[in-house]
């Protein structure tokens, strides 16, 4: 009996009809496609993208040089060199990262004391040449200024959780 | 002037210029065909994983398949330094000529077949049976270990289902009595065959799509086991001929299963609404439904292991297809349903 059930049913091909309906219903079910260029999917506030260095709303940079980031990068892509300012306070006089190096692991924003060096939302930083993703100073703090009303928000929406 | 014309189309050479431009009329379309075929075939597979396929080259991506042929015609043939160059580039020429070769006997509508020969049932045998050679051709050429096996996969495989799918023809030849292709589908205008041969109309289905390398039995390709298969080496234009080919063959064998079991040109049970509809309407029709479900069955099904490949082809196909043969073959002949009975 059991032999004659199998046989039935493989001569039926009912396993391979219901595989077929299976894929014809999904054929008319929304499509969950983005168009990418076009369309985006939703960031979390804590998504890390490209660096930035902010600056305080005043205009004065907040990074105090004391190099936490430069010595937790696992990836050893940052590199800090500084000296004192004319006017006595501690700043960088070079602050590269290099991008090819970054793993995005974020330990750079974590151990910052004063939120300077943030990985914001913007993960279409590709370039043409390696050289272009070697980031410098300037580089970090456009980027600050380009990105600062997301950035000053993604902090806060994170802030509870810090 | 008109009478001059129709006096130069009588000589030989009038005869031969006209025979090319019927190839041209059939061959350009079945080109436009084939390219359109890759695009729906991403579109359906698309749609059945949730994605909407191509979409950006021109209004819902239609321009897709041009952008594709620009690009392989602009990139650059390689030709490995251990590879036998004339077999090399000789064995997708091959494939692809073979694959428009076919065409010649298909009747689109009645009588509207290039050749309208009385072994077009043979000559498409024959024809599909010589597509293995670009295929070993190409294995063999290619001088690579993933090719080779690729080509000895394809040309088991071939071979087997081959075996079965004559069977069925044959079945088909019993109950239509000719080897005419028009005169097959002239005698469906009773009732298509594939209502009173189901069976071997599902068993030649699931031939041919063994028959054209196609997903569950793309073990010639087996992208995962063997990288592209009998194609690994290929590059540019040699490539495009072979995908050109293996889609033309889809189309072919569509057309085979349509002419041999779904009417070919006419129509649905020859009553009045659907008559209104032209003869070739309803081929194309038929066609673009039976590759409808050679893309839905690849969107759907695994790959057959190679074994399990040859125990459907030689221990399931072959019993079974030779069984309802005989089964046909007895019930028409006890009804005296033969066709030409003595």
């Amino acid at each position: 009996m059991g032999f004659l059930d199998r046989t039935a049913r493989s001569l039926l091909l009912g396993e391979l009809a219901s595989g077929m309906a299976l894929t014809l219903r999904y054929f008319f079910k929304k499509k969950v496609t983005i168009n990418y260029p076009y369309e985006k999917g939703p960031i979390s506030p804590r998504f890390k993208g490209e660096h930035a260095l902010r600056r305080y709303p005043n205009g004065e940079e907040r990074c105090i040089a004391c190099k936490l980031c430069e010595a937790v990068c696992p990836a050893q892509a940052i590199t800090i060199e500084a000296e004192p300012r004319e006017d006595g306070s501690r700043r960088t006089t070079r602050y590269d990262i290099d991008m090819t190096k970054c793993i995005y692991c974020g330990l750079c924003e974590e151990a910052c004391p004063v939120d300077a060096i943030v990985e914001g939302p913007n993960f279409e930083f590709a370039t043409e040449t390696r050289e272009e993703l070697m980031y410098n100073k300037d580089k970090l703090l456009a980027n600050g200024d380009r990105w600062e009303p997301e950035l000053a928000r993604r902090l806060e929406l994170d802030a509870p959780y810090r | 002037m008109i009478a001059m014309l129709l006096e130069f189309l009588k000589t030989p050479f009038g005869i031969l210029v006209l025979t090319l431009l019927k190839a041209l009329v059939l061959l350009v379309p079945l080109l436009i065909a084939v390219a359109y075929l890759t695009y729906a075939e991403r579109k359906v597979m698309g749609a059945m994983q949730l994605r909407k396929g191509p979409n950006v080259v021109g209004p819902f991506g239609l321009f897709q398949p041009f952008a594709d042929a620009i690009k392989m015609m602009f990139k650059e043939t390689v030709i490995p330094s251990g590879a036998s160059p004339l077999l090399f580039l000789m064995a997708p020429m091959l494939t692809f000529a073979l694959a428009m070769l076919a065409w010649a006997v298909i009747p689109v509508n009645d009588g509207w077949a290039i050749a309208d020969i009385n072994v077009g049932v043979l000559y498409l045998f024959a024809i599909s049976s010589l597509g293995v050679y670009g295929i070993i051709i190409a294995g063999w050429a290619s001088n690579s270990k993933y090719a080779f096996l690729g080509a000895l996969r394809s040309a088991a495989q071939m071979v087997s289902y081959e075996v079965s799918m004559g069977f069925i023809m044959v079945t088909v030849l019993i109950c239509a009595g000719s080897l005419n292709l028009t005169a097959i589908v002239n005698a469906q205008k009773t009732v298509w065959y594939c209502i009173p041969l189901f069976p071997m109309f599902i068993m030649f289905f699931i031939s041919t799509l063994a028959e054209t390398n196609r997903s569950p039995f793309d073990i010639p390709e087996g992208e995962s086991e063997i990288v592209a298969g009998f194609f690994v080496e290929y590059s540019s234009m040699s490539f495009a001929l072979f995908f050109l080919g293996e889609y033309a063959n889809m189309i072919l064998m569509s057309s085979m299963t349509t002419i041999l079991f779904l009417g070919g040109w006419l129509a649905p049970f020859g009553i009045e609404p659907f008559t209104w509809i032209p003869g070739p309407i309803w081929f194309i029709l038929k066609v673009c439904f039976v590759l409808f479900f050679f893309i839905w069955t690849r969107a759907t099904f695994p790959r057959y292991r190679y074994d399990q490949l040859m125990r459907l082809g030689w221990k399931v196909f072959l019993p079974g297809s030779l069984f309802y043969l005989v089964l046909v073959a007895g019930v028409m002949l006890a009804m005296g349903w033969l066709p030409h009975a003595a």
